[in-house]
Order: C-alpha cells, then sequence, then structure tokens
C-alpha cells in the first residue's frame, strides 16, 4: 500500500522490529506523536514507555520502548532504543518481580541515586505490565 | 636412546594432549560464531546512531557538552584495557598489552595512569606492573554480555570525568579485522574527538533517494546532542567488548589449531622413533640368537 511508511525498531542486540506501518505513535520524551507517511523530518528522544503501531495490515502492535531516539523521515521511521520487547516477548513474572524489588527499594532508599534508580526501574517494569496486560 | 616404553607413554601423552586442543578448538569455533553474530546484529544499531549523531553535530555549537571539552592541562588518565579472562589464546592478551604498556610509555610519561579492566589477564598484567585500577569487569569478554554493561561502565567513567577525576579517556582493545587478523587498538573516548560531520552533498541521500534535510530537533539539538555523546560512549565500549571478544575466540582457534597440528607432528617423530628402537631390539635379539646357535655348532 502506498500510504505505509516503514518502521523499523533497532536494539544494540538486534532489529526488533522491521516492517511496513499504517501509522506509528511513539512516546517522544516532549509528549507521544504520531507518524504516518511522508512526515516531515524529525528527530526527537524517547522516554520509558510504548510504543504502538498498525501494521500493514491494520493489526494494532504494541512494543515496549526502554528509552533512546527516533528519527522519522517522509518513509520510514527508526527507533533506536536500548532495549525493546513485542507484547508477546515480555516476560510477565521478571516484571512483577522488578516491580516489588522496585517498590522495596523506594521505601528503604537511603539517598537520591538509590531513588531515581529505583523509580525508573518501577517505570519500566509498569510499563511492561501495563502493554502485557493489553 | 629411550627405551620401547618410555617412547609409548609419551606417544599416548601426545595423542591425549592433541584430543584436548582440538576440542577447544572446536568450542573456540562455535563461540567465535556466536560472537560474531553478536556483532553483526550490533551493526545496524552503530551506523543509525553515528549517522543521526553525525547529523546533529554539525547543528549543534561546539560546546554543546562539557564532554566534548579538552583539558587545558590533562593529568589523570584512565586507560580500559580489554583482554580476556582466559589464556591459551596465542599471542592475544600479550600483544594488547604490549600496546597499552607502549602508549602509556610513549604518549602518557608523567601522568596519572588509572586502569578500567575488562578481562582477567590485563587486570593480573596492571596489578603486577603497580598500576592503579580504577574498576575490573570480569566474566564479561568473550562471555555472554549485554549493553548494560556497557552503559554502567560508561557512565561512571563520565561521572569521574565531569568531576574532573579524570582528564581523559583512552581505550585499548582488539580491532576484529578477519579470522586471520585482529589488530590491537587504541582509542581516544573521552574528552570527545570531533565527530564528523555528516556530508551535505549527494552522498547523505539515503537509499531511497530522500534527502537527509535538516532535523526538526525535539528537544532542541544542543539538548538531543547532550543525551546522545554519553549513549556514543557506551556504544564505543560496547563495539570494544564484541570486537575483542571475537578476536579472542578467533585467536584462540588458531592457537590451538597451531597446537593441534604440533601435536600431529610430534606424534610422527615420536612413531618413527618407536619404530627405529622396536627394530634395533628386534635386530639385537636376532643377533644374540644367532651368536648362541654359531656357539653351539662351533
Amino acid at each position: 500500500m502506498a500510504e505505509n511508511i516503514f518502521l523499523e525498531v533497532v536494539t544494540p542486540q538486534k532489529a526488533v522490529v522491521s516492517e511496513e506501518a499504517q501509522i506509528v505513535v511513539a512516546p517522544g520524551t516532549e509528549g507521544e506523536f504520531g507518524v504516518l507517511r511522508g512526515h516531515t523530518t524529525f528527530l526527537t528522544s524517547l522516554k520509558v514507555g510504548t510504543l504502538r503501531y498498525k501494521d500493514a495490515s491494520g493489526k494494532e502492535r504494541y512494543l515496549f520502548v526502554n528509552g533512546g531516539f527516533a528519527e522519522a523521515l517522509p518513509n520510514k521511521v527508526t527507533l533506536l532504543a536500548e532495549s525493546a520487547e513485542r507484547r508477546g516477548d515480555i516476560d510477565v513474572d521478571r516484571a512483577r518481580q522488578a516491580k516489588d524489588r522496585a517498590e522495596k527499594r523506594i521505601s528503604a532508599a537511603s539517598d537520591d541515586i538509590d531513588l531515581v534508580r529505583a523509580e525508573a526501574a518501577l517505570r519500566r517494569a509498569l510499563h511492561r505490565l501495563d502493554i502485557a496486560s493489553m | 636412546m629411550a627405551t620401547l616404553k618410555e617412547v609409548q607413554t609419551k606417544i599416548g601423552s601426545v595423542k591425549k594432549t592433541k584430543q584436548i586442543t582440538s576440542a577447544m578448538k572446536m568450542v573456540a569455533t562455535s563461540r567465535l560464531r556466536g560472537a560474531q553474530e553478536s556483532m553483526e546484529a550490533f551493526k545496524p544499531y552503530a551506523s543509525k546512531f553515528s549517522e543521526v549523531l553525525g547529523s546533529i553535530a554539525g547543528k549543534a555549537g561546539e560546546d554543546a557538552s562539557p564532554l566534548l571539552v579538552p583539558r587545558e592541562e590533562a593529568k589523570k588518565v584512565n586507560i580500559i584495557l580489554c583482554t580476556s579472562d582466559r589464556g591459551l589464546c596465542g599471542g592475544f592478551n600479550g600483544n594488547l598489552i604490549e600496546k597499552a604498556d607502549k602508549f602509556i610509555k610513549e604518549s602518557l610519561q608523567d601522568k596519572e595512569v588509572s586502569f578500567t579492566c575488562f578481562g582477567k589477564r590485563g587486570r593480573d598484567w596492571a596489578r603486577k606492573s603497580g598500576m592503579t585500577i580504577e574498576d575490573e569487569y570480569l566474566d564479561v569478554v568473550g562471555g555472554q554480555f549485554d549493553f548494560s554493561v556497557a552503559s554502567t561502565s560508561g557512565q561512571k567513567l563520565i561521572n569521574n570525568f565531569l568531576e574532573e577525576a579524570v582528564d581523559e579517556v583512552y581505550l585499548v582493545c582488539s580491532e576484529f579485522k578477519s579470522l586471520a587478523r585482529q589488530e590491537p587498538v587504541v582509542k581516544q573516548i573521552l574528552p570527545i574527538p570531533p565527530i564528523e560531520v555528516e556530508e551535505t552533498d549527494g552522498s547523505a541521500a539515503t537509499d531511497d533517494g530522500v534527502y537527509l534535510a535538516e532535523h526538526i530537533c525535539e528537544p532542541s539539538s544542543d539538548e538531543l546532542l547532550g543525551e546522545m555523546l554519553p549513549k556514543n560512549i557506551f556504544i564505543q565500549i560496547y563495539d570494544a567488548l564484541l570486537q575483542t571478544s571475537t578476536s579472542e575466540h578467533a585467536s584462540r582457534m588458531r592457537a590451538m589449531e597451531n597446537a593441534t597440528k604440533a601435536c600431529e607432528d610430534m606424534i610422527d617423530e615420536l612413531q618413527t622413533i618407536f619404530n627405529k628402537t622396536r627394530q634395533a631390539g628386534i635386530t639385537a635379539d636376532l643377533m644374540d640368537i644367532v651368536g648362541g646357535a654359531e656357539a653351539l655348532n662351533g
């Protein structure tokens, strides 16, 4: 289909997604943004969150992205993330454990660095669980 | 000359050694494949990243990030030394250590040098030569590791740099050129050397002929660059670890192949000695018998 845009999600380990999409919605640091074909060239950093896109057949797909960058070109969107997982690949047990651990750490945190770290871990775990339960 | 029994025992032991070396070679070969695959898998990420970085580096100001600014007088230098944990891989670790040593002697005289060691071999060397070891990471090179190792260690170095606990950071690692060639290299990590700005002529066009125009950046290009630069350091460290791992396996594979060949040669040689000794024994026995018979007849 002519109006599709090519989506690529790349992590240091592997290319997670590489396919045509009708629309891509990604979590930018300045707010969520949607990309259709013909988007102007655009570069932004991403926060931890959910990447949504409709694949060529119109099916909604969800991915967890752990921050990174996105580059949009008129016919292509590239996401560079340190890690990204498709909904089906999320390890729910691990995320749940991570959530419990992070909550415990937050209540016991002794200094700011610990707190910041634990909060980031909690955010990641919650997003993962969120996506998995969708 | 050695007795028959001695030669036989020797042949047996060399054969066993050969078994071990050829098994190690096979293990190295399969690990090498794995390491090469993760190296290949990392390439798209790294190349895309440097492409984007190059395109915004041109727009951002000179001093967009403190990581770009060289110190007026660099006194404290940290060297990230990547070596393997295990030996039996030919001159691999020796070459890396020699490179680091030479670099220190030639370019870092009268400076305070400390080490961040990936791999036991390099750490042992640094410890033995009385160097300061800032940090050590074992069980990384040559095994399974992910990006987080690179980002934790990289973040630590960046923090040290910003707190002025260290003025310059260099990376010594092995560059994987081909199965037969791995070269130790030294790279400057901090302050970040000037980034090559993406060419704005036809070469910047993507495969589909779309011109890589000026990006709209969100947040500003300076802020984005500030976020990307540390990541770029993690990428360099991760890349170094991947390449060093691959080189280690390739080196070990070659070393073990040579060892197996040497064992084969040795077995051949020993076999000849064995045959000769045996022959000499038989001749001596015959002479005895013949001599005895002669004596009886006489």
